[in-house]
């Protein structure tokens, strides 16, 4: 029953998505485009099987610090959110500022990282942490703040301390905030990666595109991008997946 | 010696311009082992009673007293079961059962075992690992109830707990708490708006005013315990029953005529 459904929402969009590389592919043949100017879908198919193996080293590396600014920029999201929510004050202190914060676009942060920094992994890390931070503190804080008030009114009769209402009440009752926010920040992490690759370095996905706009080799600049598309699906996805994992409390909002 | 004693509680707000009166010379107790009643028209600061009782407020003036101790502004020596379940959508039943043993300290397989143990007693037995999403509104106050049972402070205080239950569960709901409480004797303080529910299961009922609240009239109810439901029909009863919304009504055209 579900599944039909999912077929019957699917298909049309899977049947536009085909009709635009039919008239891709049709417009590059007969239109007579220069194939480096813009290469056809066939050819860029056919170059990403051949490229594979480079392309793979580098999505490794991508893959890598994506995932470790991501670990670190989300735990730092979630423990500030917890101390501006805990510490009395901070949050009217810090929260307008951390706004503030983030009108300055984290990606020109990046050539001053690297002079900080220098060329290795650390400059990057930084970046990918710094732009999925703050959607993890922001939908965690407002997490914290829409806790069940007749919950926090029982655990106030019941005499529990700041303590066990946070960790027992405050913490899991964010818990779906959290992720909405962890999977914005999963998006985020594939960009924040690939950007910091632009900037310097000798490996990963950002990296081999800067290599090929020197050569004008647009088809494995398309290779490059359907490789970062997938690669934040595929991130994404295994959030949600993890989220649908841990939440099942949730299923009585939807019915 | 009475479990819980207030002694003439004054409670005032502030508000606009003036202070304005919730609670006014507000005396009562609780007995060892008595199960008594608050009634009172909506809005007569019954939860702000709670709240000082909880130790939540501290009363513009008098005192609270557990065991003889005054505990004015303590808070955690009650156990309260609330008008809406509060059930945490994330624990399952046992885990919600738990859940006061644990903020008061106790050890948790400790706590754990009670559970295991009073679940299939109060006909939630198979549900340990549900989550309270499945259980329906009446069982929902099963569970809360056991939650409360089962903490450690001798005192229970009971804040309207069938308040949204449709008057078939209600009645069921009933019967069951004094089937258990009449096999353990807690003390116990029950708000309610229904007179017939404070009838039926109290030893004694406070009948308060409207704001600001004081005891209009303490009635002891004199039927035989184990109760019977049978007793609704009987001719005392509904006298009673006359009697306390006689008071009532008074005090809403009272309150209209303002």
């Amino acid at each position: 029953m579900k599944q039909q459904r999912w077929i019957r929402a699917g298909w049309p969009p899977i049947v536009v998505v085909i009709l635009v590389l039919l008239i891709w592919q049709l417009a590059v043949t007969w239109g007579n485009t220069a194939s480096w100017l813009l290469p056809s879908p066939l050819k860029i198919m056919t170059e990403g099987t051949t490229d594979m193996a480079r392309v793979w080293l580098h999505t490794q590396a991508t893959i890598k610090i994506m995932l470790i600014g991501f670990v670190v920029g989300s735990g730092l999201g979630l423990l500030l959110a917890s101390i501006l929510h805990i510490v009395p004050g901070f949050k009217a202190g810090f929260y307008p500022l951390l706004i503030l914060s983030q009108n300055v676009p984290t990606i020109a942060l990046g050539p001053l990282l690297i002079i900080l920094f220098g060329f290795g992994v650390l400059p990057k890390i930084i970046l990918i942490s710094l732009v999925c931070f703050f959607p993890v503190t922001m939908a965690t804080l407002d997490g914290f703040m829409q806790t069940d008030r007749m919950m926090y009114n029982y655990m106030q009769m019941l005499g529990a301390s700041k303590r066990q209402i946070f960790f027992k009440l405050e913490l899991p009752h964010a818990l779906p905030f959290l992720f909405s926010g962890l999977k914005i920040s999963a998006t985020y992490s594939v960009m924040g990666a690939v950007i910091s690759e632009w900037l310097g370095g000798g490996e990963g996905l950002g990296y081999y595109m800067i290599l090929q706009k020197s050569s004008f080799r647009a088809d494995r600049e398309f290779v490059a991008i359907l490789v970062i598309v997938g690669l934040s699906l595929l991130f994404f996805w295994l959030i949600a997946l993890l989220e649908k994992w841990i939440i099942r409390w949730n299923v009585k909002r939807s019915s | 010696m009475s479990k819980l004693e207030l002694k003439s509680i004054h409670q005032s707000f502030p508000s606009k311009k003036q202070m304005t009166k919730v609670l006014s010379e507000i005396s009562l107790q609780v007995n060892e082992g008595e199960f008594v009643s608050i009634i009172g028209p909506s809005g007569s600061g019954k939860s702000t009673l709670f709240h000082i009782i909880g130790g939540l407020l501290t009363p513009s003036s008098g005192a609270v007293l557990l065991d003889g101790n005054a505990v004015t502004g303590q808070k955690g020596l009650i156990s309260y079961m609330p008008q809406q379940p509060a059930l945490f959508p994330w624990r399952s039943i046992e885990e919600n059962v738990i859940l006061a043993q644990e903020v008061a300290g106790i050890a948790r397989d400790q706590a754990l075992a009670a559970a295991r143990e009073w679940l299939p007693r109060v006909g939630l037995g198979g549900y340990e690992k549900e989550l309270p999403h499945v259980l329906s509104g009446g069982m929902q106050q099963r569970v809360s109830f056991l939650r409360a049972l089962l903490s450690p402070q001798e005192l229970m205080c009971l804040d309207e707990p069938f308040g949204a239950l449709d008057a078939l569960t209600r009645q069921e709901m009933q019967a069951w708490l004094l089937n258990i409480w009449e096999q353990n004797k807690r003390s116990i303080l029950f708000v309610t708006h229904s007179i017939e529910e404070a009838l039926y299961m109290s030893d004694r009922i406070y009948v308060l005013s409207n704001k600001p609240s004081t005891v209009l009239e303490e009635l002891i109810v004199p039927f035989a315990r184990p109760r019977q439901e049978a007793i609704m029909q009987d001719a005392l009863f509904q006298e009673m029953r006359l009697h306390i919304q006689g008071l009532l009504r008074k005090e809403v055209q009272h309150d209209q005529r303002h």
